[in-house]
């Protein structure tokens, strides 16, 4: 098996003075999904911002071989991490064209890949940013990451708050951008897991109480109720 | 009328001085979140070097005018991006700390200035035309108000070029947004912060330089003296709104310009009753966005 793209170890994040992530350890394998699965306000969030530096934290994270966890948030990104956060977070200011645009870091920005994938958006890119509905601002917000060539993707509940229809075009999308880019995960949606995560982690307390293959866990009735508070088929609370 | 338009012109003179405090005062505070008491200095300074260069030089030619223009404006743009690199860049999102080293800074500042070039004002020397006036309406108004308003019009039409139409424009445009999400993309937003700071240290210092033509002299309290109104006119414009920042900077100098003439010298008590008023109504200020 070839060597994991992340690695965090002992990764404790506080907010506010808070500690949102007690202890957590994780792999993310170099292809593939992996989920990131827990009850709400466990700390799926907080990681994925600990390991960004977006909050303050301490541990390892380890990207590529390198150590990244002195690194400011802005280094770490251009290493090759594409992050799509929780709530889409577009520029609501900024037209659509805009928040693509400030998202391009590489030389040649995949535009056309980006167009081909969200025509809507792509048709749209005058328009301002906070005007658009839920589905097309998550839209915006996958298409920042994946303008340029990362080698990892931090994507954190892409479907929340989304009609059905959406989250079908949403977890389509994911897994176009899966075939080239490997995917930390943070997703609710159990059926969007079960489409697209090879591996799981689910956190507790800010710990992480299970790693493994998505379907040990997902066939597992038992096992998903009693992680998760949920039944397989179910969607996370 | 005469006396209307006249007032209505010194007004805007006056609020373009205003502007060009405020313009740096509302980006800093949209972009970084600092409220920057040490910004009547960077303006202060600037009309320190216009003077020293036009002492130098002839004072009274358009060509030492333009060249202290420039002078306040590169002078202040200088101290205020050396101010964000060494002292504001350790404290973002410590704003106790932020305002006790600006306040320092300001104090400080004057008393350097005192040391330098002593507590009296000290009279500057302009082009003719500055001294002369020109009839609109039967008013005589006093030439060195269309520079100020001339001046303002520009730094507002350059910021917002700037902003629309750059690389960094975008960056600060978006930072004033989710200054965290602008990092989150990979971009380096101290730089912008820098930038921001140099920007608006370029707007005081080039007010600077007008101010001691509007009052006539310079001296090191000229800087702290418009802050104060500057701060108020942020406050009502909308806090890191440049539009509000325009429009309020307009209407509290107007108001103060025909309460001072009107209503028995009370232009200053007219303007804070106003911003009490606009905080009443509508805290996040004309165009601020809601907290």
């Amino acid at each position: 098996m070839s060597e994991p793209i992340l690695r965090v170890a002992g990764l404790r994040a506080q907010i506010a003075g808070q500690q949102v992530v007690e202890d957590v350890s994780l792999e993310v394998p170099a292809t593939g999904v992996t989920a990131l699965l827990g009850r709400n306000g466990v700390g799926k969030t907080s990681t994925v911002k600990g390991i960004l530096g977006l909050i303050e934290r301490s541990g390892e994270v380890e990207f590529a071989g390198d150590r990244i966890d002195r690194e400011p948030t802005h280094r770490i990104v251009q290493r090759g991490i594409g992050y799509v956060p929780e709530d889409r977070e577009v520029f609501a200011s900024l037209s659509v064209a805009e928040n693509l645009r400030l998202a391009e870091r590489d030389r040649a920005p995949r535009r056309e890949l980006v167009a081909e994938l969200f025509p809507d958006i792509h048709a749209r890119s005058a328009q301002q940013a906070g005007t658009l509905s839920g589905g097309q601002q998550q839209m915006v917000s996958l298409a920042r990451a994946l303008l340029n060539d990362n080698r990892l993707l931090l994507v954190d509940e892409p479907t929340k708050g989304l009609a059905p229809r959406i989250v079908s075009e949403v977890a389509v999308a994911l897994e176009k951008m899966a075939e080239a880019t490997p995917i930390l995960l943070v997703e609710q949606n159990l059926q969007v897991v079960r489409r697209l995560a090879s591996t799981v982690v689910v956190l507790e307390a800010g710990r992480v109480v299970f790693a493994g293959r998505a379907a040990d866990l997902l066939d597992d009735e038992e096992k998903t109720m009693s992680l998760l508070g949920v039944h397989s088929a179910e969607d996370a609370a | 009328m005469s006396t209307v338009v006249l007032l209505l012109i010194t007004g805007l003179g006056l609020g373009a001085l205003y502007f060009l405090i405020a313009s740096g005062l509302s980006l800093i505070y949209g972009l970084m979140g600092v409220l920057n008491f040490a910004h009547g200095s960077f303006l202060t300074l600037g009309a320190f070097a216009g003077f020293e260069l036009a002492r130098r030089l002839d004072g009274a030619s358009w060509g030492t005018f333009f060249l202290t223009v420039i002078l306040g404006a590169l002078v202040g743009a200088a101290v205020a991006a050396l101010t964000e690199l060494l002292l504001i860049r350790r404290l973002y999102n410590r704003h106790i700390e932020q305002v006790l080293v600006t306040v320092g800074l300001a104090l400080a500042s004057v008393a350097l200035f005192e040391g330098i070039w002593g507590t009296d004002p000290i009279y500057v020397s302009a082009p003719e035309w500055f001294s002369q006036t020109t009839e609109i309406l039967g008013a005589r108004i006093p030439n060195d108000r269309f520079i100020l308003i001339a001046a303002a019009v520009i730094v507002l039409l350059g910021i917002v070029f700037f902003l629309r139409y750059t690389r960094f424009g975008l960056v600060i445009r978006a930072g004033v947004e989710n200054r965290s999400m602008v990092t989150a993309l990979g971009i380096d937003v101290r730089k912008a912060f820098t930038v921001v700071f140099a920007i608006g240290g370029a707007a005081a210092g080039l007010g600077g330089v007008l101010a001691s033509h509007y009052f006539g002299y310079v001296s090191p309290h000229l800087g702290g003296s418009l802050l104060i109104f500057a701060f108020i006119v942020t406050v009502i414009g909308g806090l890191g709104s440049l539009a509000g920042a325009a429009i309020a900077s307009v209407i509290v100098a107007v108001l103060q310009q025909f309460a001072n003439f009107y209503l028995g010298g009370t232009g200053d008590l007219v303007v804070v009753l106003l911003l009490a008023g606009v905080l009443l109504v509508r805290p996040s200020g004309l165009l601020g966005r809601k907290a």
